[in-house]
């Protein structure tokens, strides 16, 4: 690219080029980004910044007054014993689904990624519900478990058991809601890592075998380190979802019981609009951040490093 | 990969139809539910004995999904248009012109990646009942172009970057186009794979979009559809059926969209990935 720029102009243009150069190298051309970067701080940038200031109010979301009350929603926050129940919940719910979306999309694609005659048709199957509403997956999911006339129970009816409350009991539900966003979109890493076991060269295999190299062995050292790009995107693209999982449990659990299955995400929601404790949210969406962006980038480098190794 | 015996070819292929089966299950409970008469209490793995719509009817009718759908369509659309337009002109200023100040900018853009749109909930709430947008298409338009546009801006430029020759656009200028000439008549149709991926990813997520239409999209005549549904299940959470009628009324075009141009939807990610 660079030695495209550099090289030579024909003399005829000579002038004319340099000038053109020169112009470009001077322009911004800021007015093509100008919309983009408006609505961009209109509405993330300048809303992040305020959430900030609020976190300092005692505002309760709808009055015209209120009063900065320095730290007092931080201290709160840290003493209320929610705030820990909900950023353990929403680390299970990033981290749980990331290791088991990556681990069942990688085995998902090492199958597809023979030649099988149903191999498309299987392909379709698992990633339809990537585009389908998390919401409604959330409700088809529901009729499988619900307490009441749900598919589950309809199992251990049929041998005379008794039916289970998996969505009320505070024990298994954040579990479930961490398979229903893995089964959502396991199809997104079985597809980016299809597409990178396709880019690995056959050459690799071909001498791994004449070198007598075990199946287990060239898995772990042609195909993982190959894949590493992939596992990149997939581990960041993953757990950025899974942090801030939101629709899946408004319809499985709906945070409950309690605040036993909440999220940040609808932790903070309904603190907003039931609670009416909106300088609390603020302080809550402020965490949130913290914890998305630490993680997030802590995954970044990390998965970074270890394709420079490999 | 590497040659198998057909008895394995049989194994595997046993394996991804097992597989296969299990990912169809919530698929089929949706539809034997959907299917059932209100008051039919029989399992939901058994298929209906008699076959009736009158769920389909009365769930359209009173999840009001007629008017569900439109909203949708209006705001998936022109967030999808918006995005396109303005993401690809401002990523071809990004990419091709690498002063200080776009320099900062790219990483506006980059660093606008890693905040949770959730996490201004509070604030964005109040500046959106301020300016008077509560309840319009226009802000779950705007909302929803802001959200997308860091992510649409990286991928146009990374293949403006990589795959778009310099010299395309230096002979075009050197004809006397001007920059918004030579984008749209030059650059513009060469970026249409990269086009594609943006507006299958934008449109499937602003398509099935809860989190931001909950807010701002409350009033019934410009709910979404999966605001109406929500609103639907909170109602007949008893009535499981029409909720599953109403659920597979919704997710309908979109599943029909992707079976037609699955290539699309499996390439473009694909692509994504590998450029990203």
């Amino acid at each position: 690219m660079a030695a495209l720029t550099k090289a030579p102009d024909k003399t005829s243009m000579k002038t004319k080029s340099a000038k053109l150069k020169r112009s470009r190298r001077e322009s911004s051309l800021w007015w093509m980004y100008l919309p983009s970067v408006l609505i961009v701080v209109l509405f993330i940038v300048y809303p992040f910044i305020d959430g900030i200031r609020i976190s300092f109010t005692n505002w309760n979301g709808f009055s015209q007054t209120y009063d900065y009350i320095g730290l007092d929603q931080y201290k709160r926050m840290f003493a209320d014993p929610d705030t820990w129940l909900v950023v353990k919940n929403t680390l299970l719910y990033g981290i749980g689904s990331t290791i088991l979306q990556n681990i069942v999309g990688l085995g998902y694609a090492l199958l597809l990624n023979h030649n099988l005659k149903v191999r498309s048709f299987t392909r379709t199957v698992i990633y339809l519900p990537v585009i389908i509403s998390p919401l409604i997956m959330g409700y088809i999911w529901y009729f499988f478990f619900a307490f009441q006339g749900g598919a589950l129970n309809d199992i251990f009816l049929l041998f005379g058991k008794e039916p289970i409350n998996a969505l009320g009991n505070p024990a298994v539900n954040p579990y479930i809601i961490v398979f229903v966003n893995t089964f959502q979109f396991v199809g997104i890493a079985m597809i980016i890592y299809l597409a990178g076991l396709q880019s690995i060269s056959k050459d690799y295999y071909e001498a791994a075998n004449i070198d007598g190299a075990t199946g287990w062995q060239k898995f772990k050292n042609i195909t993982i380190p190959l894949l590493m790009p992939s596992i990149t995107i997939n581990m960041v693209l993953n757990i950025i979802g899974g942090l801030k999982l939101f629709d899946v449990i408004v319809a499985l659990t709906n945070g409950g019981p309690g605040n036993a299955s909440q999220s940040m995400s609808t932790f903070m929601y309904n603190l907003y609009f039931s609670r009416q404790d909106a300088g609390y949210a603020a302080t809550q969406g402020v965490l949130m951040a913290v914890i998305i962006l630490i993680i997030s980038m802590a995954a970044l480098i990390y998965f970074k490093r270890k394709e420079v190794e490999a | 990969m590497e040659q198998i015996s057909s008895r394995t070819k049989w194994l595997l292929t046993g394996l991804a139809l097992v597989i296969t089966l299990f990912h169809l299950i919530p698929f089929y409970i949706l539809i034997t539910t959907s299917l059932k008469k209100v008051g039919d209490f029989t399992s939901k793995w058994a298929f209906p004995t008699s076959f009736d719509t009158e769920n389909f009817a009365l769930a359209w009718e009173q999840a009001n999904l007629g008017n569900a759908f439109i909203n949708t369509a209006i705001i998936t659309i022109c967030s999808a248009v918006l995005l396109i337009f303005f993401g690809s002109m401002a990523a071809y200023a990004l990419a091709r012109r690498t002063t200080k100040l776009n320099k900062y900018v790219y990483m506006l853009f980059v660093g606008v990646m890693v905040i949770p749109p959730l996490t201004a909930l509070v604030p964005l709430y109040r500046l959106v009942v301020d300016v008077g947008l509560m309840n319009t298409h226009l802000v779950a338009i705007l909302n929803n172009v802001a959200a997308f546009m860091p992510l649409t801006i990286f991928l146009y430029a990374g293949f403006i970057r990589s795959t778009i020759p310099k010299e395309l656009e230096e002979a075009a200028r050197i004809d006397g186009a001007s920059t918004l000439g030579v984008f749209f008549r030059v650059v513009f149709p060469l970026l249409k794979p990269i086009t594609a991926t943006v507006l299958i990813i934008s449109s499937v997520y602003i398509w099935n979009d809860y989190q931001f239409a909950i807010f701002f999209l409350q009033d019934s005549s410009v709910q979404t559809l999966t605001v109406a549904l929500a609103g639907f299940f909170g109602q007949n959470s008893s009535q499981l059926n029409l909720v599953a009628a109403a659920a597979l009324m919704a997710s309908l075009p979109m599943v029909m969209v992707f079976l037609f141009l699955q290539r699309f939807f499996i390439e473009g990610l694909a692509a994504g990935s590998v450029k990203g």
